[in-house]
This record gives structure tokens, C-alpha cells and sequence, in this order.
């Protein structure tokens, strides 16, 4: 039998947040991406329901320019300085925590594909292929401290194993900033490539 | 929508101030309640908005996409939140900050709050008020609870009520000041919170307080309360006492009113009383169907400021006594003193405080602009007030976070808003400036020019408003990328002119008290309607908003900041001895300004872009405005008093269900006391909670009168609640208990036939 200071601590992680970086970001102009986020809604081109453009460029190293979903928020977020796509789960999905991450990682990964093959973008939005940040948008399942990191760790590497088949991961310490992992992989890995992995 | 909202009230039990958790228990009930089909969609709209929990544009379940109408098929379906208004569409959460005070563990909890409910972004109104968009409506009790846990409420923050009080955010270190308003702001919010008199407005009452009567600080003539602090000679004693210039009825909306005064000296033990006459005449003579003519300002305007005045006094001779009209005032007075946490410079006095250009050799061009522009000295010798200028009002997480450990570093944790959407840092040490730039910058929050022209203030207008014609903030926040480094480069007159911008003519951006304003119109031209701001010019931001602007043309969005421009170099360029820009508007005069803005009021041949608006491309339409719920619903009190005995009722089931019988016994009890007490209060509206006065007056007014009776079954719905109150007291057996569930129930619904029968709106 195995004693209490053993047993494996779990932790759900719901609404989960993937960024990838983007490629040359300081050149990026926005402005371009309203009309494209426009003509998603028009389209409805996830299976979310898609409702509304926001646009905080105005704010600096905010949220950028953000496609407000219902199920599911999509934003060219700039927190930290860091430019890139990111996917907010918002909707609680049901299956494992793997199953979760993976999904929140494949929208992400598809708004990313759309980005890159838009032709009204002309090839400016390219994402890096290194750098996918996963963020636990819910402090009271997922507080971030020592104890669920450690939990939740298991899982963000099986991910990263599964995107990179290998790569590293750092957490962001501040008890007061949102459970979060970076991975970063020593290569990049196309957009397409990443997708692909995921499915495997 | 969190998979967490659930498992909030148990962390946060006994962490909540019980008021307010009580408050959220009830709010949640009713959330329940409307999903059973057991609560109308009418008062759900309104109890939601008194919870602050307001709608947002394309709410009704459709939004243009620029080339359709598209349904937005939420899961929910057509299950509503109020009326045309889909329960899972994004909201606005209003959240109250009297007198725009918070300290940095709430601007934590904000912070958070903005990040797991909303876009991560939190913004400061116009009215000292936070707002989070794109909320769901099953996330809010939650989100209150945190909320409340950090002692912070959002009842009261949308509906016919009593909305944020707000002040000056210089009280208290003010230069010009007569006295620190900020104690009886507080003591004047959390005496009407909630309080009865208040509850039966046909539309909502906003007050604000002000230290003096010169500068603009308060607002104090654009509210439908305003009070200007002041002090006299005591002529018996010679001792100074102080007071308060009470105004009345003011408001901006489509036509601006200016507040009338209704008593030149109100000392403070008569503040909280006085208003509650006012309340009370409000509530008893206000306009109540047509919400047009519901503000305040209407019945003043009805009756003449000598009537009205006569009212309100009248209705202060009859007010039963409170002791909490005078038991805050010392303890008000001592509370609410902040105190520096570093000490000044020595040898400083008041006016050394302001730092002048001159000191700052081989400092940053944006630290000089930051000196000049953002800060401000304080009547204490050494120390000064920062000034923390939002973009459009808005502010990040993570800055709020930076916020918090700045305020935490340099003062004693405190910090303010202000109408202008920004905030006020106070009781900086002058020695600390420099660091507290450099802190301030590195979280992005350095921006310079405060109060001056490319601080652009804006309401949400079509961004999130559902009763926006045109996009106030995407035309500020092109403004504020056009004019910024322009306006340093200007005359100094133009660099401290307002810019303020408003969606449509409900003035939420305070329009008209800009030197140049706009707000939202719509007009056509070739057959398509085209985004317009109708240009209003030289409006008073001083002496606390003394006078309003003037409209002058309708033009094309696109075309104003040409408009800017062109005004703004005229006024430099025929200015005379240092003429205000409101004089100068005055001087020109509306016929030459016109002809001026001639050619801007049409496009230019060729130009499409009209067609859209600022950072929208979509082909403009006034197919998505909504009906506005700044109003809500005018909700009788008594249909109010009746959908809480509802709850009680639903409550005493769940106890009933879990086996609690004689708690369920009690609520059910309960319950009945509170429909009959809210059919007493519509003719009495002083009516305690007394059980044994609410039974003998609703006997009285209603069982002996007959009023009460049922065309068929008579008075024996009536007979249920006697009976309950014989044996009040007496524990209930499962059996008792289930009974008299039943009976409430039953009693429940002869009070809302007996309501609809006798077509009892108002208290009256
Ligand atoms: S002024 Fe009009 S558009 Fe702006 S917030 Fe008020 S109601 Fe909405």
C-alpha cells in the first residue's frame, strides 16, 4: 500500500490556453488581421460559435487583437511582449486532461494554418514552430503552486512529447500569474508538422 | 461557463461580508429559478441588473456579419435573460468603486477576475466604475463572490437604482479643496445600498461629490445629486463648520440638464436624511412608465425647484428615525484618513511640490512630458498625485497586477479612478518620482499627457453597447494615434484641450462637457447609412462642468480627425490674450464653425471608406442596435417583494428536500410575510419587518378591506398566513412543514392576482 506522502495528487485542468509565437513579430502590423477575423465570423469556419472582433491594440502587452467566441476566445495576444496566437478554452470539455490540451492545442494549431495561407496576409504570419506556451485559465482547479505543477507536469510533457517528441519545459513561478508551462522544442516544427504529430 | 463557479461559495465562506454573500445566495436562487421557467424574464432582466449585470450588443441572438444578418445559434437557444435577450450571449459586469477608492489586493482580485471571465482586460468608466465584457451570466455569482470577498459589490450598479457614488479623486490632498469629501461619500453609499427608499425609481440616480466648486474634479452639475463640500463661521460659537452645496437634477442624455440647487448648506449630520427625502419624492412622484422622462431631472423640471424643494423638506419632517444618519460621522472622519508611506523631502513647501521642466536637465523627453502632464502637487508639503493615463480606460491583468506592487511600494497600498478613465496615485513622496516612473514604465503604464488632449475619453459606443450607432472607441483610439505626438508638438493651449467621444446621444462619454466632443449619429448618402459624429463644441470641463456645448454639424466618421485638426490649428491661430478654447467657440459662433466643418460633413469624391467605421470594415448598419437596458425594466416594488417570496419559497423546498423541515417550515413562513409585506408597502412604504405589524397592516388594508379576496375561494388564501403567524415560533413536523409550503404557495399567488387586480404599480 502506498502511503499518503506517495499517493499521486491529481488535478483537472480545464480551460486551457495554448500560444504559439509568432515568427519576426516586431514587423507584424494588426490592422490587416480585422478583416480576416471578420470574414471567420462570416464563415464560421470552427465547429465554436464565433461573435465578435475586440480590438485592444491599444494596450501595451495586452490581449492584441482578440475573436471573441462562445465556446472559445481566439487572440493575436501580445502579453509579455510575446506576439502570438492564442486559443482560450472557455467552454468545460469533458475526457482527460491529455484530451483536453490536445484539443485546446489543435484549434490553436488550425487558426495558426489559417494564418499562415490567408493570401490577404501575404505570408507575414508565420509561427515560429518552437514555442508553444500552455496557460490553466482557472485558479481555484488549477492554482499555480509547487503541488499542482508537479501534478499537472506528467500531462504538459506528454503534450510536448507528442508535438516535439521531445522538448523542454519552464514554468512561470509568480503565485499570482495563472498556472502556465512554456515548451520549447530545439528545432521548429511547421505548423502543418505540428498538426500532424497531434493526431498521431 | 467555469468549471469552478460551483466550488467558489465554499472557499470563500465566512470570507464574505455576510450582506453581500447573502446577497449572491439570493442572486444564484433566482438564476435557478428563471432556468426552472419559475422567474419571468422581465424581472430577471431587472434583479440582473441590479446585480450589475448588464447586456451587451448582439445579445438579442443576431449580429450583421457585413454581408448578413447571422442567427448566432447559442446552446442555449432561445432561453432567455431578459426580454430578446439570449441567456448564453456575453454581458457587461459593472462593477461599483465608491468613490473610486481600491487598494492593491483588490486590484489583484480584479485582475484576475478580468483574466478567467472576461477578455483580460479590465476598464474604468466614466463614472469611477469598472466594467468586464463578454461575461456569461452562469459565471457571475462567482465572480461577485470573489468580488465580495475582497469587499467589493456590484449591486445596485445598472438599473433603477442608486448607482456608484462617486468623488473627487484628489480628495483629501487637494490644494483647492474645503474638505476631504471622500468619508461622506463612503458613509452616503453604504447608506443607500439597498435601502428601501431607493428600491421603486422609475430610472436610476446617480450622485457625486466634489471638494470645491471651481474645478471639474466632481462633476458635480451633470448629476442627478451633486454636492459640493463647503464650510462656514458658526456665528454663535466662531468655530468653522462644514457643509455641503446640495444640487439636484442634473444629467447629460440627449438634452443636458443642469443640477438646480436645492439647499446652500446641508451639514453633515443632515446628509444621509436629506437624500432620503429626495429618494422618497423620487420614488413617489417620478415618471415611471415612460422612461424618456423618468430621471429626476424631469419631475424638477415638472414641478420647479421651489415645489420640489418644498417636498423634500416636507418629506424630511415625516422620516422615522435612523441612527445611521449622524452614527458614521466620527467614526467616518478617522476611518477614511490616508496617510503617506514614505516621508517628504525636507524643506518642501505646497508649491515647491510642483515639479517645474527646469529640474529635469538630461531627463527623457517622455519623463519630462510625465512630470509636466501627470502629476500634480498636493495641498501636504513634498507630496505629489500621479496620474496613471488608460488608453480608452482600459488596463491588462498583468498591469493591474504591477499596479498593485506599485501601490504597494510607494503608498500606502491605496489608489483612485476618475471620471476620466484613468487612475490617481496620492501620497507620493516627491523624492520617489523618478522610481515610480521607471516602475510605471516598465509595466506600460507611463503613457504621458493626462487630462490633456490625446487622453481621449470614450464610452464602449457599438463595440460593446447595444445602443451605439457609431464606434466612439475605435474613433478615439484613432484620435489618440494621430494627435499624440502632434499635440506636444502644438500650442500649449491645444495640448490641454478634452476630447471627449460618446457612442450615441445618451452622453455616457460626458460629451458635452468636452472643449471639443462628438457623439454617434448615423446619416445616408447614396442611399447608404454612413457612421457620423455629430461635432459639439466648447463645453465647460471646469467649475465642475458649468456649462455645456454647443452642436454644430453631423460629420462622417472618418472624417474627424480632420475636424480636430482644422479647429485646433484655427483656435491657435486666432486665439486672443490666452483665450479659453469654450470662449473662442463662443466668439466664432456656431454659423462661421459650421461653415468651417462645410466641406468635412461630405466625403470626398471617391471615398468608400465612409461606408465602415473605424476599425470595423464590416459595411456600416444600424441593424445591430439593440434596446438599451440602462434603464431596465420599471419593476414595481411590489412585483419585486413578490418574487422574493417567490425564492424564499423555492429555498424553504430545497430545506424541505434535504430534509431541514423545520427550517423549510420557517422559510415557507417567511415567505408569506414577504409577499404580504410587499403588498403593505405600496401603501405603506415605512412598514417595518415586524411579523406582527405586516399581518395586522395587511389584515387591515387588504383581508378587511376585501381587497385580498379571490373571486372564488374568498379570503381563505388569506387565512393560510394568519395561521402561520399564530403559530409562529412552534417547531414544524415534516408533515406541517409540507403543508405549509403548499399554502404559501397558494398564498403566494392570490397576492399576484390580488396585485394584477388592483394594478398596484408604485408605492405610493
Ligand atoms: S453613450 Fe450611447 S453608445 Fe455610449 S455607452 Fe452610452 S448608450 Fe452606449
Amino acid at each position: 500500500m502506498r502511503s499518503i506522502l506517495e499517493e499521486e495528487v491529481t488535478v483537472e485542468l480545464q480551460h486551457i490556453n495554448v500560444k504559439l509565437l509568432l515568427k519576426e513579430s516586431a514587423s507584424i502590423a494588426l490592422d490587416a488581421v480585422i478583416p480576416v477575423f471578420h470574414s471567420w465570423i462570416q464563415d464560421q469556419i470552427f465547429d465554436e460559435l464565433l461573435l465578435d472582433v475586440a480590438d485592444y491594440r491599444h494596450v501595451k502587452q495586452g490581449p492584441g487583437l482578440m475573436l471573441i467566441g462562445h465556446e472559445a476566445d481566439y487572440s493575436l495576444d501580445n502579453t509579455d511582449g510575446l506576439l502570438g496566437l492564442r486559443y482560450n478554452r472557455k467552454a468545460s470539455l469533458a475526457g482527460t486532461n491529455l484530451d483536453r490540451s490536445s484539443q485546446a492545442t489543435r484549434s490553436a494549431l488550425l487558426a495558426c494554418q489559417r494564418l499562415e495561407s490567408d493570401t490577404r496576409l501575404n505570408g507575414r504570419f508565420r509561427f515560429n514552430g518552437q514555442d508553444v506556451q500552455l496557460i490553466i485559465n482557472d485558479r481555484l482547479l488549477s492554482p499555480n503552486d509547487e503541488k499542482t505543477r508537479q501534478a499537472a507536469a506528467p500531462d504538459f510533457q506528454r503534450l510536448a512529447n507528442k508535438l516535439f517528441g521531445h522538448a523542454e519545459l519552464t514554468y512561470n513561478l509568480d503565485p499570482r500569474r495563472l498556472l502556465s508551462a512554456s515548451i520549447r522544442s530545439s528545432k521548429p516544427v511547421s505548423t502543418g508538422e505540428l498538426l500532424k504529430n497531434l493526431a498521431d | 461557463m467555469k468549471s469552478s463557479n460551483s466550488l467558489w461559495k465554499q472557499k470563500l465562506d465566512g470570507k464574505m461580508p455576510e450582506e453581500l454573500a447573502r446577497e449572491i445566495d439570493i442572486f444564484e436562487t433566482e438564476i435557478a429559478l428563471r432556468k426552472q421557467g419559475k422567474l419571468e424574464e422581465r424581472l430577471f432582466a431587472e434583479t440582473r441588473l441590479r446585480r450589475g449585470a448588464y447586456g451587451q450588443r448582439y445579445d438579442n441572438g443576431q449580429r450583421n456579419d457585413g454581408q448578413k444578418v447571422q442567427k448566432l445559434n447559442f446552446p442555449s437557444g432561445d432561453f432567455t435573460k431578459g426580454p430578446n435577450t439570449m441567456w448564453d450571449a456575453p454581458g457587461m459586469q459593472r462593477i461599483k468603486v465608491p468613490a473610486g477608492g481600491l487598494n492593491a489586493s483588490q486590484l489583484e482580485t480584479m485582475a484576475e477576475l478580468a483574466e478567467e471571465y472576461s477578455d483580460g482586460i479590465a476598464h474604468v468608466t466614466t463614472r469611477q466604475d469598472f466594467q468586464l465584457h463578454y461575461i456569461h451570466i452562469d459565471d457571475t455569482p462567482a465572480l461577485m463572490r470573489r468580488l465580495a470577498a475582497a469587499n467589493i459589490t456590484t449591486r445596485e450598479a445598472c438599473g433603477n437604482s442608486v448607482r456608484n457614488v462617486t468623488a473627487c479623486p484628489y480628495a483629501g490632498v487637494c490644494t483647492d479643496e474645503s474638505f476631504d469629501v471622500t468619508p461622506y461619500a463612503r458613509a452616503l453609499s453604504r447608506f443607500l445600498l439597498g435601502h428601501p427608499d431607493c428600491q421603486n425609481f422609475g430610472r436610476k440616480f446617480k450622485p457625486a461629490f466634489s471638494g470645491c466648486a471651481q474645478h471639474a474634479c466632481g462633476l458635480t452639475s451633470l448629476h442627478d445629486l451633486g454636492l459640493i463640500a463647503k464650510t462656514r463661521i458658526n456665528e454663535a460659537t466662531g468655530r468653522e463648520e462644514l457643509g455641503f452645496e446640495m444640487y439636484v437634477g442634473g444629467g447629460l442624455g440627449a438634452v443636458p440638464y443642469h443640477a438646480k440647487l436645492l439647499d446652500s448648506f446641508v451639514p453633515p449630520e443632515e446628509l444621509l436624511p436629506l437624500t432620503q427625502s429626495i429618494a422618497r419624492v423620487f420614488a413617489r412622484l417620478g415618471e415611471k412608465k415612460n422612461r424618456n422622462r423618468a430621471r429626476i431631472k424631469f419631475l424638477i423640471q415638472d414641478l420647479g425647484i421651489e415645489k420640489f424643494r418644498e417636498l423634500v423638506f416636507e418629506e424630511r419632517k415625516t422620516l422615522p428615525f435612523d441612527p445611521r444618519w449622524t452614527e458614521y460621522i466620527e467614526q467616518a472622519r478617522s476611518e477614511f484618513r490616508e496617510t503617506p508611506l514614505k516621508e517628504a523631502p525636507q524643506n518642501e513647501t505646497a508649491e515647491s511640490s510642483l515639479v517645474t521642466i527646469g529640474d529635469l536637465n538630461g531627463a527623457s523627453e517622455n519623463f519630462k512630458r510625465w512630470m509636466k502632464f501627470n502629476n500634480r502637487p498636493q495641498r501636504q508639503p513634498g507630496y505629489v498625485t500621479v496620474t496613471i493615463a488608460l488608453p480608452l480606460g482600459d488596463i491588462t491583468a498583468n498591469q493591474l497586477r504591477s499596479l498593485a506592487d506599485i501601490v504597494r511600494r510607494f503608498t500606502k497600498e491605496t489608489i483612485r479612478t476618475t471620471v476620466e478613465q484613468n487612475f490617481v496615485i496620492r501620497w507620493v513622496s516627491k523624492g520617489d518620482l523618478p522610481d515610480l516612473y521607471k516602475a510605471l514604465d516598465a509595466a506600460g503604464l507611463a503613457d504621458v499627457g493626462a487630462g490633456a488632449l490625446v487622453d481621449v475619453t470614450s464610452c464602449p459606443g457599438t463595440d460593446t453597447c447595444k445602443l451605439g450607432i457609431s464606434s466612439s472607441r475605435g474613433l478615439a483610439a484613432e484620435l489618440r494615434r494621430q494627435v499624440s505626438e502632434k499635440s506636444f508638438q502644438s500650442d500649449e493651449a491645444v495640448q490641454n484641450l478634452h476630447i471627449k467621444i460618446s457612442g450615441c446621444f445618451n452622453s455616457c462619454g460626458q460629451h458635452h462637457v468636452a472643449d471639443l466632443g462628438f457623439y454617434g449619429v448615423s446619416r445616408k448618402i447614396a442611399g447608404h447609412a454612413v457612421p457620423h459624429f455629430q461635432v459639439v463644441l466648447g463645453g465647460q470641463w471646469e467649475h465642475n462642468a458649468a456649462s455645456y456645448g454647443l452642436p454644430v454639424a453631423a460629420v462622417p466618421s472618418k472624417n474627424i480627425p480632420q475636424v480636430v485638426t482644422r479647429l485646433t490649428n484655427r483656435y491657435v491661430a486666432e486665439r486672443e490674450n490666452g483665450e479659453a478654447f469654450k470662449d473662442f467657440v463662443k466668439r466664432t459662433g456656431k454659423a462661421e464653425l459650421k461653415n468651417m466643418l462645410e466641406d468635412l460633413t461630405r466625403p470626398a469624391a471617391g471615398d468608400s471608406s465612409i461606408f465602415s467605421d473605424w476599425g470595423d470594415p464590416r459595411e456600416y448598419t444600424l441593424g445591430d442596435m439593440g434596446e438599451g437596458e440602462c434603464a431596465g425594466e420599471v419593476v414595481s416594488a411590489v412585483d419585486f417583494g413578490l418574487a422574493a417570496a417567490e425564492r424564499e419559497l423555492f429555498e424553504a423546498q430545497l430545506l424541505f428536500e434535504k430534509g431541514e423541515v423545520d427550517q423549510a417550515g420557517k422559510s415557507a413562513y417567511h415567505s408569506m410575510l414577504t409577499a404580504a409585506r410587499a403588498l403593505v408597502r405600496a401603501e405603506n412604504q415605512d412598514i417595518g419587518d415586524d411579523p406582527d405589524q405586516i399581518v395586522a397592516e395587511f389584515r387591515q388594508r387588504y383581508y378587511d378591506t376585501r381587497l385580498f379576496f379571490d373571486p372564488f375561494a374568498g379570503g381563505k388564501f388569506a387565512g393560510y398566513l394568519f395561521a402561520a403567524h399564530e403559530k409562529a415560533g412552534q417547531p414544524y413536523s415534516e408533515e406541517s412543514s409540507r403543508y405549509l409550503i403548499d399554502e404559501a404557495q397558494l398564498f403566494i399567488d392570490a397576492a399576484h392576482s390580488c396585485s394584477n387586480r388592483l394594478g398596484k404599480p408604485v408605492a405610493v
